[in-house]
């Protein structure tokens, strides 16, 4: 309880540190989805009301970019680029092994004990180290099905230590 | 430090380069996304540590004295060669170290540092001929090149304006204050020829001369950083590499147009990129070549940063313009253009990255200089991001006009695993795919047009003879698709159908009537989009249909795929010839395809077979083949 107030007061600082701009609502969101990891719906609603905007328009906004999401992530999220370098040097074997390790479909991206999202990005600009993967905001380049079934292995070992 | 006048940027830039050349030596390990991920930043720890432990090391901000003995140790910019980094360079010899890792320190130190040494093993080798490389500027990936706008990027510290400065940094900004009106600079950089580096390829100056014939008060520059091409990434080098060349860029802009302020649209997925921004920004302002009153001649500009979330379509101008208002970024019809009414309903150039980058050389060096590289039509140089199946990926900066076979087999190396090659994308998602007997074809905006290529913003993928060309139309196809805005019909269904029916075509359900629909469909599309992205999301369609129709035939009547790429038309098959029947394969299949008894071949069952590649990865005598 006490820990959504204070990720409610810090949409609020956020809020104000934008003066309330309606143009920069994209910024405002990128901090807000920061904070809680997604966008919840009651989230947006107050936005809206503190920049004096529709809710529709705040949700519409935020369904447009790819970058929000309005449903809750995993812990760690891994990122396979999926852009034209890395497609080519084989992107989608690296996709099937993490989907089939962690149980996940086109449709399912979050693993159910939320430990991990799979997204797909087009071209994170390291198209030098194609195929690249970012998982937990590390850049991994020349990643191969084996290399990233290691990364997730350790990522998980990580939670099992703390 | 504040610079107040010509005469102080002067004197500074004098003085900074004279502290360069005092440096006995100074290396630069590359501190571009690339090389980072590689473990450059431990590297430069290391190196850092141990040149101190020499008492070698000098860290000066280039406005100090520097003794004769002293070595410099700095971070740099992307070199466009990311594949071999982490990059180490040496100043003055142009020595070029690859794949540097912490453990390489140490001996760095003690022969090359120390005693001026080479370490064989850390030196490119020649994909092709096993000749050892010494220094960047013989390397063949490097030799061909004409660096204008890359020049500075792993030459300089992005991170320090000091060094920008003492390559004649803001010297273009104080001789078009100084000296020039912005009717002059209009003409200038009309002449030189240059054209948007964007995709494009609309003339800057003449774009500048509409947003200039506008009313003011309230102009806008925006510089288009939002480099959305799955493949390229020439802008996000030059913004992490030489920040800024962009600023004075877009200074050098807002002068010649009547601007004042200026917006940077970043894509969100470029953090370090909109970090070196960002601080470029607070130095150049905190030295006063950025704000109020610039050098004393009652210029002002101020320059924020958007970062984007996440949208390919952002990326077209009018989109951009309605993402910076905080919108959801759709493209807007044009007529008006952003010159005459763009950002918040007022006059707005946008240039690309790139094409703001080139502005300095060509104030500096003047427009003829800049139009002696390039060809007539297209003046100067370009950036290619070179990837796929080539043996030297990365990018490529060339004049235009060179042909592909020069990049694809000279700079690039030619094909990586002995592959034969097939055909090169260009352009992104709105380009096209070319043939063998295109590859002497001249980069140039023109030509490329009239094979249905384009330039783009530059992204080159090279294809073997395993690539589909099927498959990479629908990986195009599937790219825009989930782009397209939805705005208008023909945008949001056609791709939608035309990705339907290529995927159709890839499982081996397609018929030859598909083939007619497809290219219908393509045209329509095409025909009826409004922005750009509609407009050419079925080149790769249509250029594939073109030069690699049997490619098709093949798919919708054998039902084969003849590079053996798409996974429905896939057939293990086990050559009874070479099989030892050692059981492996059978043990490994997860669907119990195979049989077959001991020291005897075995055989795959089709129908039961799930296409997974397991048999074949497993068996150790390569008796498994897809035919
Ligand atoms: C779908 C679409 C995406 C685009 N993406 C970019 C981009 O990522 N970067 C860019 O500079 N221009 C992009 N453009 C072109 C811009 O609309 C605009 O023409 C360009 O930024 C102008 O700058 P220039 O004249 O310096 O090239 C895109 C255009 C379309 C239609
Ligand atoms: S062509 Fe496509 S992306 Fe462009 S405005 Fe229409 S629907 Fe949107
Ligand atoms: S693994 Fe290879 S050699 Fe062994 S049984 Fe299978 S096909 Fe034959
Ligand atoms: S490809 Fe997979 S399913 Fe098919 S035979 Fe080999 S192991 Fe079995
Ligand atoms: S295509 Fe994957 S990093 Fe650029
Ligand atoms: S990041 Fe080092 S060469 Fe590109």
């Amino acid at each position: 309880m006490e820990n959504k107030e204070i990720k409610f007061l810090q949409v609020q600082q956020i809020i104000e540190s934008h003066e309330a701009k309606v143009s920069h609502l994209i910024a405002i969101l990128q901090e807000t989805q920061a904070v809680y990891g997604y966008l919840p719906k009651e989230v947006l609603t107050y936005i809206a009301t503190a920049i004096g905007i529709s809710p529709a328009t705040v949700l519409g906004v935020a369904t447009f970019y790819s970058q929000f999401s309005l449903i809750p992530k995993g812990k760690y999220i891994i990122r396979v680029c999926d852009g034209t370098a890395c497609h080519v040097r084989g992107s989608e074997p690296i996709m099937m092994a993490v989907r089939k390790e962690l149980g996940l479909t086109a449709d399912k991206p979050t693993s159910d004990d939320l430990m991990f999202t799979l997204e797909t990005v087009s071209c994170l600009g390291a198209c030098g180290l194609a195929p690249v993967v970012v998982a937990d905001e590390e850049v991994h380049g020349q990643m191969t099905p084996d290399g990233i079934l290691e990364v997730i292995k350790k990522l998980k070992t990580a939670v099992t230590d703390n | 430090m504040l610079i107040k006048t010509h005469e102080d940027l002067k004197k500074l830039s004098e003085k900074a380069k004279a502290a360069l050349e005092q440096y006995k030596s100074r290396i630069l390990v590359c501190a571009g996304t690339g090389c980072v991920a590689n473990g450059s930043l431990k590297v430069y720890d290391a190196l850092v540590k141990m040149v101190k432990e020499k008492g070698l090391l000098v860290e000066v901000d280039l406005v100090e004295e520097v003794g004769h003995d002293n070595v410099g140790v700095t971070k740099s910019g992307c070199h466009g060669f990311c594949q071999m980094g982490p990059l180490v360079r040496f100043e003055p010899s142009g020595l070029l170290y690859c794949k540097v890792k912490e453990e390489d320190v140490e001996e760095i130190v003690n022969t090359t540092v120390v005693n001026n040494g080479v370490i064989e093993r850390l030196l490119y080798e020649d994909p092709n001929t096993g000749e050892k490389i010494t220094t960047q500027d013989e390397n063949p990936f490097y030799k061909r090149q004409v660096r204008v706008t890359l020049r500075y990027c792993g030459r300089i510290d992005p991170e320090n304006i000091y060094d920008y400065i003492a390559h004649r940094g803001y010297r273009a900004l104080s001789k078009v204050l100084q000296e020039m009106t912005p009717e002059t600079v209009i003409k200038e950089i009309t002449e030189s020829g240059l054209r948007g580096r964007g995709g494009g390829g609309f003339p800057t100056g003449r774009k500048w001369s509409f947003a200039a014939a506008q009313p003011g008060p309230k102009k806008y520059v925006i510089c288009n950083g939002d480099e959305g091409d799955p493949g390229a990434f020439m802008d996000r080098s030059v913004m992490e590499g030489n920040p800024h060349s962009v600023l004075e860029g877009m200074m050098i802009a807002g002068f010649a147009i009547g601007a004042d302020e200026g917006y940077i649209y970043a894509r969100a997925e470029y953090p370090l990129a909109i970090k070196r921004m960002r601080k470029a920004i607070a130095d150049a302002e905190a030295h006063g070549l950025l704000g109020e009153n610039i050098l004393g001649t009652g210029f002002n500009f101020k320059i924020h940063i958007k970062e984007g979330a996440g949208a390919f379509v952002c990326g077209e101008e009018t989109a951009l313009i309605a993402s910076i208002e905080g919108e959801r970024g759709m493209p807007r019809p044009r007529p008006p253009f952003p010159a005459v009414k763009g950002l918040w309903g007022c006059p707005t150039i946008i240039n690309n990255v790139e094409t703001l980058a080139n502005l300095r050389y060509i104030i500096n060096n003047g427009a003829a200089l800049f139009k002696s590289y390039g060809t007539a039509t297209s003046a100067g140089t370009k950036t290619f991001a070179l990837a796929g199946q080539v043996q030297n990926t990365g990018l490529v900066e060339v004049p235009m006009g060179m042909t592909l076979r020069e990049v694809v087999f000279d700079i690039g190396g030619g094909l990586r695993d002995g592959k034969k090659y097939k055909s090169v994308q260009i352009g992104g998602p709105s380009g096209g795919c070319l043939t063998e007997e295109n590859l002497d074809l001249p980069l140039d905006y023109d030509e490329l047009l009239k094979v249905g290529a384009m330039v783009g913003s530059g992204g080159l993928v090279v294809m073997g003879e395993d690539t589909c060309m099927v498959e990479t139309a629908k990986f195009f196809m599937g790219f825009v698709q989930n782009e397209s805005c939805g705005k208008c019909v023909p945008c949001r269904e056609g791709t939608k159908q035309l990705l339907a029916l290529l995927t159709k075509i890839t499982e081996g359900k397609g018929t030859e009537d598909d083939l007619v629909l497809l290219e219908e469909l393509a045209q329509n599309v095409k025909a009826g989009s409004l922005c750009g992205l509609g407009k050419t999301a079925p080149n790769p369609v249509l250029t594939t249909l073109r030069y690699f129709r049997d490619e098709y035939l093949a798919h919708v009547r054998d039902k084969k795929c003849p590079a053996g790429a798409c996974q429905a038309l896939k057939e293990y098959y086990i050559d009874p010839e070479k099989c030892k029947g050692c059981t492996v394969c059978a043990r490994v299949c997860p669907a119990n395809a195979i049989t077959g008894d001991k020291k005897q071949p075995h055989v795959i069952n089709v129908e039961l077979c799930l296409k997974c590649g397991a048999c074949m990865e497993k068996c150790k005598f390569g008796s498994i083949i897809i035919r």
